[in-house]
């Protein structure tokens, strides 16, 4: 039996996020995570891998993304050219079938960890159209009339920003879980295993400021944990005290560096608007 | 037993399913979660919620079902049906308990015995284990476990930290909750979705050469769904007092989703629908369009939105001469029904909440009017309404 998950020196793991890993890992089934972009998803595979040791196989999902890219792909381009220069290659088809990432995750000689990230990117029909695969863990070659199962079944996390929502053959099969955003404690202890050296009090003010920011209604994308990581590490690097960071209401000043917090143009003019009228409005 | 919390679960409107329960069974028994409510918590909820929208459906029917019977956390444990469980471990049924299955019409049917073998339980009061094995003859093994036998551990609400699942820390994600800024994403993408089916196919030029490729150079032509789409909608929206809200959360959504439509018109009413409304103006004495030209000018194949309260005296609906505003020869009833002949694909949502409609008697009257089309307009009900717009 393989060990339990619970976060390593650089990842921090909820409660109910150890639950669901183990869950999957103990039964063997997928395990489909949500939340908001930033807020751990992807790195989730690597740590599950890193902490189990074991190897990890990543398929990142794209809007063209066929189900089939995963299990392999029949290269008839280069079967064609092959044909035309001669090569005795070209009577073996097997020499044109190019293995996807389930395939190599079947066939890897430990138990891998396969990350299927961002599924909702895909066409509707992705998930469905992976059902059996993931449920059996063996596809057939229909080329080379090839059975290929997986050797150990792997641990199969999925990640989800939403997009799209997925079909309820695909959902009862999996394990879920939600990533809630975190709160200040989570948060702390994030920030923890990325700046372990932190000060006190600048945390203290900048999860202040940043809290605040987010709360802002109206933000079209609220920063999240790797924002935050991003901004703490620019603090840093500028020596940025904390006093810098105090702030009640970020509607009246932003924080320094807040680029790294507000990525997105029309958000930053949204601040710079109510600033504006907050400005206006004392001097009044 | 479990079962029960399962049907508590579904009645909450958890759309958990056998597969699901079945695997939680599985997983328990592989001690997952042996040592706490807390544990078997966050197990339950990884295996029987797919959707953060429902988490708190789950936290709210958790708390009423398990509410003080944390201590009496291992008799859930042996009170799991040993027989049942042993099968799952060995993940397939032998041909008997098929057979056993079969009889009883397939897993539909043998969900549907369960439920009503519960409610039987409910009625009589704890009484009685008809409904699990007496003698092998069921399904569900024997052993003879009170399936209420979980709850014996009684209320022993001491020393009230709260627990996780009475946080409710999910409350804002449920889809019944009306529309407004917070799920106007959701909403968005919901709509957007919406539009872009039932596009026309178009020819693939990509996968026609690769296809063609792999058939050593036989022509085999392919096609895809058309990206842009065919949808059209007008869309009513009531301006009356209490629909102000509404009607601008309602107006951010559709002109967020309005490229996606091959067209989109916003017409304005008052309470209801009468001879003539208002157009692209908010304002009443503006410009109006009178409904005779709507269906003319608009073939069948548009869909129909109103969105409105529906909340007015019965006689400004049934009544010639019953608007509030003006004189109208003829009943808004009518003129609600030339529409809705004219374009059958039509619905309409109302910010009053559902558990309210039945106490308002001109909702009533239009939502016979409408063939009770009428959805709230949460997240949920935009997504029947999108059904039947579909359909
Ligand atoms: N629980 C956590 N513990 C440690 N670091 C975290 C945690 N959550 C997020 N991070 C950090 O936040 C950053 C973003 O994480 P990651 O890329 O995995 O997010 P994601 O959810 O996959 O985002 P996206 O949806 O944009 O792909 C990483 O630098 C990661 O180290
Ligand atoms: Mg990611």
């Amino acid at each position: 039996m393989t060990s339990k998950f619970e976060g390593t020196e650089r990842y921090v793991a909820t409660e109910d996020l150890m639950m669901a890993v183990n869950a999957a890992v103990t039964l063997a089934r997928p395990l489909l995570v949500k939340g908001e972009p930033g807020t751990g998803k992807t790195q989730l595979a690597e740590e599950i891998a890193r902490s189990l040791d074991k190897p990890l196989y990543r398929w990142h999902v794209k809007s063209t993304t066929k189900a089939q890219h995963g299990l392999y792909e029949y290269d008839a381009v280069s079967r064609l050219r092959d044909s035309q220069l001669g090569d005795a290659k070209v009577h073996d088809i097997g020499n044109y079938i190019i293995p996807g990432r389930l395939w190599e995750a079947f066939r890897s000689e430990r138990q891998a960890v396969l990350l299927i990230d961002e599924i909702d990117k895909a066409d509707i029909e992705f998930p469905n159209d992976l059902l059996l695969e993931l449920d059996r863990m063996e596809f057939y070659v229909h080329e080379t009339r090839e059975m290929i199962q997986a050797t150990h079944r792997p641990i199969v996390i999925i990640t989800s920003n939403n997009e799209k929502e997925l079909p309820d053959a695909f959902l009862r099969r999996c394990f879920f879980h939600f990533i809630r955003f975190p709160d200040a404690e989570t948060m702390t202890r994030i920030i923890g295993v990325h700046f372990p050296e932190l000060k006190r009090e600048l945390l203290a003010e900048a999860l202040n400021a940043f809290y605040k920011l987010r709360d802002v209604p109206g933000l079209k994308k609220k920063p999240s944990t790797s924002e935050l990581l991003d901004w703490l590490k620019l603090l840093l690097a500028e020596d940025i005290p904390p006093e810098a960071l105090r702030t009640d209401d970020p509607r009246k000043s932003l924080p320094p560096l807040y680029g790294a917090l507000l990525k997105n143009e029309q958000d930053v003019h949204l601040f710079e608007q109510l600033i504006f009228l907050q400005r206006r409005q004392s001097r009044q | 037993m479990l079962t029960p919390f399962f049907y508590t679960l579904r009645e909450a409107g958890v759309p958990a399913s056998v597969t699901e329960y079945l695997t939680l069974l599985e997983a328990l028994q592989r001690g997952l979660a042996n040592y706490s409510v807390n544990d078997f918590y966050f197990l339950a909820r990884a295996t029987l919620v797919k959707d953060e929208k429902h988490f708190d459906r789950f936290d709210k029917a958790f708390t009423h079902y398990f509410k003080g019977i944390e201590q009496s956390f291992e008799h859930l444990q042996q009170a799991l049906p040993e027989d049942w469980l042993k099968l799952l471990a060995e993940r397939h049924f032998t041909p008997e308990e098929m057979a056993q299955i079969e009889a009883l019409g397939g897993w539909d049917k043998l969900m549907e015995t369960l439920t009503q073998r519960l409610e039987e339980q409910k009625g009589r009061h704890e009484g009685g284990n008809k409904w699990i094995g007496t003698g092998g003859t069921s399904p569900f093994g024997h052993g003879g476990y009170n399936p209420e036998g979980i709850r014996i551990g009684g209320p022993g609400g001491k020393g009230k930290a709260v627990k996780v699942w009475e946080r409710r820390d999910y409350r804002n994600l449920d889809d019944n909750v009306e529309l407004g800024t917070r799920n106007i994403k959701v909403a968005l993408r919901k709509l957007r979705r919406f539009a872009r089916e039932g596009a026309a196919d178009q020819f693939d030029i990509d996968s026609t050469i690769s296809a063609t490729a792999r058939n050593a150079g036989l022509l085999d032509l392919k096609f895809q769904p058309e990206r842009h789409n065919a949808l059209k909608l007008l869309l009513f929206f009531d301006v009356g007092g209490s629909m102000e809200s509404h009607v601008r959360v309602c107006e951010e959504l559709f002109s967020a989703a309005r490229g996606e439509f091959k067209h989109l018109e916003y017409f304005y009413f008052h309470n209801f629908i009468y001879e003539s409304v208002w157009k692209n103006s908010r304002r009443r004495h503006g410009e109006r369009t009178t409904l005779f030209d709507i269906l003319r000018k608009y073939q069948p194949d548009y869909r129909v939105i109103f969105i409105g309260d529906a909340s007015m005296s019965p006689y400004e609906i049934m009544q010639p001469g019953g608007s509030i505003e003006h004189w109208n020869e003829e009943a808004g009833a009518v003129w609600l029904q030339r529409l809705t002949q004219r374009f059958q694909r039509y619905a309409w949502l109302n910010p009053e909440p559902q558990d309210r409609w039945d106490y308002v008697q001109s909702i009533g009257i239009a939502r016979q009017l409408l063939a009770e089309r009428m959805y709230p307009l949460t997240l949920h009900g935009l997504d029947d309404a999108i059904r039947a717009l579909k359909a």
